[in-house]
């Protein structure tokens, strides 16, 4: 609640305060400048030119190509699909790592595991999916591996989060009958963190169908194929529908992924 | 004995119990599985060579390679990192006025709509689609991945705060507005100090995506570091690719560790 | 039966719980252990099966040193100790079954219990145990849909079901009203008789050890002050055990909540992963 009489700051703070903003100020102007040195700013004056011909150019889409489109949104779905189940799987080893309250080893094991996390969540997929299309060429398996490897690092963050919360009680219980550490993992922790297991899956596939949608850029099969060569051709009509479709796909991906959180709880 | 009366078995009950439902779904993943699978194509031929280069690109982490591209690297990195900071302000300022508009609880049912659908639209493309629009329109450069990145963080700023102020507790709100306050002051006694921790909290997340988006975006031509990996990989230079791999999950780790010291000072 | 031997426990923060502990349980005795909160009642029965690691003294249970037990030792050791909690740490989510079944988890290998392939035997006897206890008609119910008395006779056939020497009893009425109090302790009276069990019955409540326990040992401050039959507990002997200032120390609260239904996906530890 904010207290009845208002006061100020005293002078020192406020001049720090000042200067704290004066300094971001600073900061930014000199990134801004720093950032354009080879911006071509030609390009950007003629950009309202662009945009209007682009965005004429775009209207009305060329409906008659959606045919065309099914195949790789399938493929699209397909990558999204597979590659978070891939994606959730190897997570779970790499969270059980993790935890530290039911990891083999806190000083070895633990940090590799967090180590991987970190990696697989500061790489975008669209990253990966450049360095596997270079390993093993482009195709759909390269997009499922590359939404695999990113999607790891969030998964296992998120279960290994949700293992350290499990009521450490159960798992005493359990330790009490003479069962096995393994045991221990089926009986006491597996039950408490599957709804959330399953949650965040499923929030992880929502995303990744977003991110499945761009691959293909970059040669990893979906749809991003398609745009990349509408864009190519200049053919703005079957990008505008292009993006119509990853639109609907990412809306439907979301309501499905949201019923789907919502029937688990 | 009386033990031969109890039942030697004991099957779980099953989460889905009619069996045909059950057995129906186990055949309908069946099904889907194998059409998913049988459309990715094995090359076992090159097989061979990706896993000669997947050894390439694991060894390459263990002695990375950032000296022989250094310069563009330098270039490159600095590209990022002004693009992160300048976007991230932009992005911010830009933001905070469709959060309130899209906060239903305080905004006026046309502006709330109108924020809500451009906040829908930023967050359904990923950053990389924006860019290449951007790169086609605005010319390669920086500046087109500058603009992606203050799109993509009104899409999820704008979200965030909008949520961020429909969770307040009304009754403070109400309680300033029965002072006869009016709507600027409302917000600035009832709604800001309420949302105000998180709402920093949200800004440094989004300063540790952005920078993360900052490494993408080049690889469509909106400058970035994204440049300088797209050439190496395409070199197959995997050692230098692993260096510049290793130099972002090193910033992104910094990044994290200041945003969790900030997110604490704020609370 | 069990011997317990200059038993001291001094915990990493510093807390000495317990010092040089002695007690002697013969087999089919029931004994009851009093004594204020954070008297160390809770750490000694903890340190019986080990879920405690003593810091020094020995813990014989027929003749041989738990101390001493490598891990798979232990385990089997633990077999052979049923163990009632406070507030009954049943497996929410599970099965009262499964509950009762994760009694022999001691006996059977990963797989077959990951698959809850129970032996005959196994699943026969816990039938007749759940029965017994009065839970004969929700064996597919789920835990967390009981009442708080139905979880802990749940929780008193899974240590059953483990067909123990000895129970350890951790404050079992802890969380009960007091009519299911009684009746819970009735039950495991009865039990124990039934299948003669020695036990050690935490319990905080004087009356209820008085009405239900031959034995009565009161522990404060981590020594044993009083051993000797419940008769024995003269408002004298109650002052020595719970002296009047101990009365104002709480205990370290273990909160209810637990793990039951706390979150799906909160927005920032999402944003926190991506
Ligand atoms: N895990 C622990 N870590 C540190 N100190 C503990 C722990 N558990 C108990 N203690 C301390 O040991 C003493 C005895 O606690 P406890 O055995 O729980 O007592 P009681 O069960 O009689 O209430 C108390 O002072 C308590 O604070
Ligand atoms: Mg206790």
């Amino acid at each position: 609640m904010k207290p009845p009489v208002w006061k100020r700051r005293t002078s020192a703070q406020s001049l720090l305060a000042w200067f704290s903003w004066l300094l971001l100020v600073a900061v930014a102007v000199y990134c801004w400048k720093a950032m354009n040195e080879n911006t071509i700013w030609e390009f950007v004056k003629d950009s309202p030119r662009q945009i209007a011909e682009i965005g004429g150019r775009m209207f009305p889409p060329k409906w008659d190509y959606f045919p065309t489109l099914l195949k790789p949104l399938w493929d699209t779905i397909n990558i999204a699909t597979l590659g978070t189940a891939l994606g959730v799987l190897l997570a779970i080893p790499v969270s059980y790592l993790a935890a530290r309250n039911v990891t083999p080893s806190l000083w070895v094991l633990r940090p590799i595991a967090m180590f991987l996390i970190v990696a697989s969540r500061s790489i975008n997929s669209v990253i990966w999916a450049l360095l596997l299309v270079s390993i093993l060429g482009p195709g759909l398996l390269a997009g499922i591996l590359a939404i695999a490897l990113r999607s790891v690092g969030f998964v296992a963050k998120l279960i290994y989060e949700s293992i350290e919360e499990v009521d450490p009680r159960q798992m005493e219980a359990i330790a009490a009958t003479g069962a096995g550490n393994g045991q221990i993992l089926t009986y006491a922790v597996v039950p408490q963190i599957l709804p959330s297991f399953a949650g965040i899956s499923v929030f992880r596939w929502d995303i990744n169908i977003r991110e499945s949608a761009v691959l293909g850029l970059v040669g990893a099969g979906g749809i991003g194929l398609q745009l990349e060569a509408s864009m190519n051709n200049l053919a703005w009509s079957q990008v505008s529908l292009i993006l119509l479709a990853i639109f609907s796909l990412v809306g439907l991906s979301e309501w499905v992924s949201a019923k789907i959180r919502h029937a688990i709880i | 004995m009386s033990e031969a009366t109890y039942p030697t078995t004991w099957t779980k009950p099953k989460l889905i119990p009619s069996p045909v439902k059950r057995y129906g779904l186990y055949v309908l993943i069946a099904v889907y599985l194998a059409l998913a699978v049988r459309d990715i194509e094995f090359d076992w031929g090159r097989m061979t060579v990706g896993l000669e280069r997947g050894w390439a690109f694991l060894s390459g982490f263990f002695h990375p390679d950032i000296r022989s591209r250094w310069d563009e690297i330098v270039i490159g990195m600095k590209e990022s990192l002004t693009m992160t900071v300048v976007a991230s302000v932009a992005g911010i300022l830009i933001s905070v006025p469709f959060g309130l508009g899209a906060a239903k609880n305080i905004s006026h049912p046309l502006v709330y709509y109108f924020c809500r659908t451009v906040i829908a639209f930023s967050r359904s493309f990923q950053e990389v689609i924006i860019a290449i629009l951007f790169v086609a329109m605005f010319g390669f450069g920086p500046f087109a991945g500058f603009l992606t990145i203050v799109v993509a963080t009104i899409g999820f700023l704008g979200k965030l705060i909008a949520e961020a102020i429909e969770d307040i507790d009304p009754a403070q709100v109400e309680a300033i507005r029965a002072t006869g306050a009016s709507w600027g002051q409302t917000f600035n006694y009832g709604v800001q100090p309420q949302i105000m921790p998180r709402f920093v909290g949200l800004c440094m997340y989004r300063l540790d995506i952005n920078f993360r988006e900052s490494a993408v975006v080049g690889i469509v031509g909106a400058g970035g570091i994204g440049a300088t990996l797209n050439t190496a990989i395409e070199r197959y230079e995997f050692d230098v690719a692993a260096g510049i791999l290793l130099l972002i999950i090193a910033i992104v780790i910094v990044l994290e560790y200041a945003s969790a010291f900030v997110r604490k000072r704020a609370q | 039966m069990l011997e317990i031997e200059k038993l001291s426990k001094k915990y990493p923060t510093g807390d000495l719980a317990l010092t040089d502990v002695s007690l002697s349980v013969p087999a089919g005795q029931l004994v009851g252990l009093i004594g204020p909160s954070g008297a160390g009642k809770s750490t000694l029965i903890r340190c019986v099966n080990r879920l405690v690691e003593p810091s020094s003294g020995s813990i014989r249970l027929n003749g041989e040193d738990l101390t001493r037990f490598g891990k798979r030792r232990l385990r089997e050791a633990r077999r052979r100790i049923g163990m009632i909690f406070q507030e009954h740490a049943l497996m929410e989510r599970l099965t009262v079954m499964e509950n009762v079944l994760s009694g022999r988890l001691g006996y059977v290998g990963f797989w077959k219990s990951f698959f809850r392939r129970f032996p005959g035997q196994s699943v026969a006897e816990a039938f007749k145990i759940l029965d017994r206890v009065g839970l004969g008609a929700f064996p597919n119910k789920r835990a967390d849909a009981l009442s708080g008395g139905q979880r802990q006779r749940v929780g008193i056939a899974r240590a059953l079901l483990q067909n123990p020497d000895l129970l350890l009893v951790d404050e079992p009425t802890a969380s009960l009203d007091p009519k299911t109090s009684r009746q819970i302790m009735r039950l495991i009276c009865e039990l124990c008789a039934e299948r003669g069990l020695s036990a050690i019955v935490n319990i905080h409540d004087v009356p209820l050890a008085q009405a239900y326990l031959p034995r009565i040992v009161g522990l404060k401050a981590g020594r044993i002050v009083y051993d000797g039959p419940a008769q024995g507990l003269t408002p004298e002997v109650l002052t020595r055990i719970y002296g009047e200032e101990d009365w104002a120390k709480t205990e370290r609260s273990e909160d209810e909540e637990g793990a039951g239904e706390q979150e799906t996906l909160k927005v920032e530890k999402v944003l926190e992963a991506s």
